[in-house]
């Protein structure tokens, strides 16, 4: 990518030395390797491993190792209908997750519940977990999954990562 | 008739209340007092021997005197025959007899009932809601008189408060 060339050397011997902030570099490497975790929970789920199958191959984006374990991953696809059972577990291995962690909304049941307009399903799982990209379709192909990814990555490159809290912020986390 | 429904009418006369055949189903309405002892005479019978229970279900109908209707389909593995087996159940009085003492099957599917139906079962060894949780107070959501969408528990997400730092 051209963003960090360590011990590469000119011709003339002088060192190649591309000047960036750091911020930008652990942003990079973030979003580089996504690590989802799976969370399939209805026929979104099918799409979900298609897309990290052979023909599409999500490993391309960096995001192409699953793990079953929310301790080990840093972005979750929450893939299909949510019924309300459910979410204080979806709560939970979101809380289990290490920091910097992302939110997909993959199809339209966990966007918005879809027509499932009922007295089980919750209505979106914004509403108990903060969501960073919605990808919509009723199941969205790999290719649509694959645009939410991209677009995950760009909104990643902007964050701020070396910012110092404000005082609140900071009491508010002590537990 | 069916056979089969006849076979119930004359073993048991007073408990036999209608038969139906639509394409080879046969379904028999017994009257709910009546429901264990067909039950056991469908499972034990030589020429009967349903072994299997398919599904156990409900349906209500809000307009009649006799709101439910419990509804058990049974098959013979041996004799590849299958029955339906109704009864009704009025609202004031919402019980039926378990049938998991002949079949066991019956275990979650009596709960299933009972947990979106209200229907309660006599002598079931575990009579407890079976998919929603065990707390849930708004009723029993097949119920034709229950909201489409619930009684706002869906939309309630008490668990966030424990999560509050």
């Amino acid at each position: 990518m051209g963003l960090i060339q360590l011990g590469a050397r000119d011709k003339d011997g002088t060192s190649d030395v591309i000047t960036m902030t750091v911020e930008k570099a652990v942003n990079w490497a973030r979003k580089g390797s996504l690590w989802p975790m799976t969370f399939g929970l209805a026929c979104c789920a099918i799409e979900m491993i298609a897309a990290v199958s052979s023909r599409y191959d999500m490993d391309r984006y960096g995001a192409g190792v699953f793990r079953a374990s929310p301790r080990q991953s840093d972005l979750m696809i929450v893939a299909g209908t949510v019924c309300r059972r459910m979410a204080p577990v979806i709560r939970k291995i979101y809380d289990q997750m290490p920091e910097p962690k992302y939110v997909i909304a993959m199809g339209s049941c966990a966007t918005s519940g879809n027509i499932y307009d009922s007295y089980s399903v919750v209505q979106g799982v914004d509403r108990f977990v903060p969501v960073d990209i919605y990808v919509p379709g009723c199941p969205p192909t790999p290719e649509a999954l694959f645009d939410g990814i991209l677009k995950l990555q760009e909104r990643i490159m902007q964050k701020r990562v070396f910012v110092t809290q404000p005082k609140e912020v900071k009491d508010a986390l002590k537990v | 008739m069916s056979h089969l429904a006849k076979r119930i009418e004359d073993t048991f006369p007073g408990a036999f209340m209608n038969a139906a055949d639509w394409r080879g189903d046969v379904a028999v309405t017994v009257k709910r007092e009546a429901l264990h002892d067909v039950a056991r005479f469908l499972r034990n019978d030589p020429s009967m021997e349903f072994d299997y229970i398919v599904h156990v279900s409900s349906v209500d109908w809000p307009d009649d005197e006799e709101r439910f209707e419990v509804v058990y389909e049974v098959y013979s593995i041996r004799t590849r025959q299958r029955i339906r087996l109704k009864t009704r159940v009025p609202e004031s009085d919402c019980v039926v007899d378990s049938l998991t003492d002949i079949w066991k099957g019956a275990d979650f599917m009596e709960r299933e009932v009972y947990d979106m139906m209200g229907i309660r079962f006599r002598n079931h060894p575990d009579l407890r809601r079976i998919l929603m949780p065990d707390e849930y107070e708004e009723g029993y959501p097949l119920r034709k008189d229950f909201p489409l969408r619930g009684r706002g528990w869906r939309d309630t997400f008490d668990f966030l408060d424990e999560h509050a730092r």
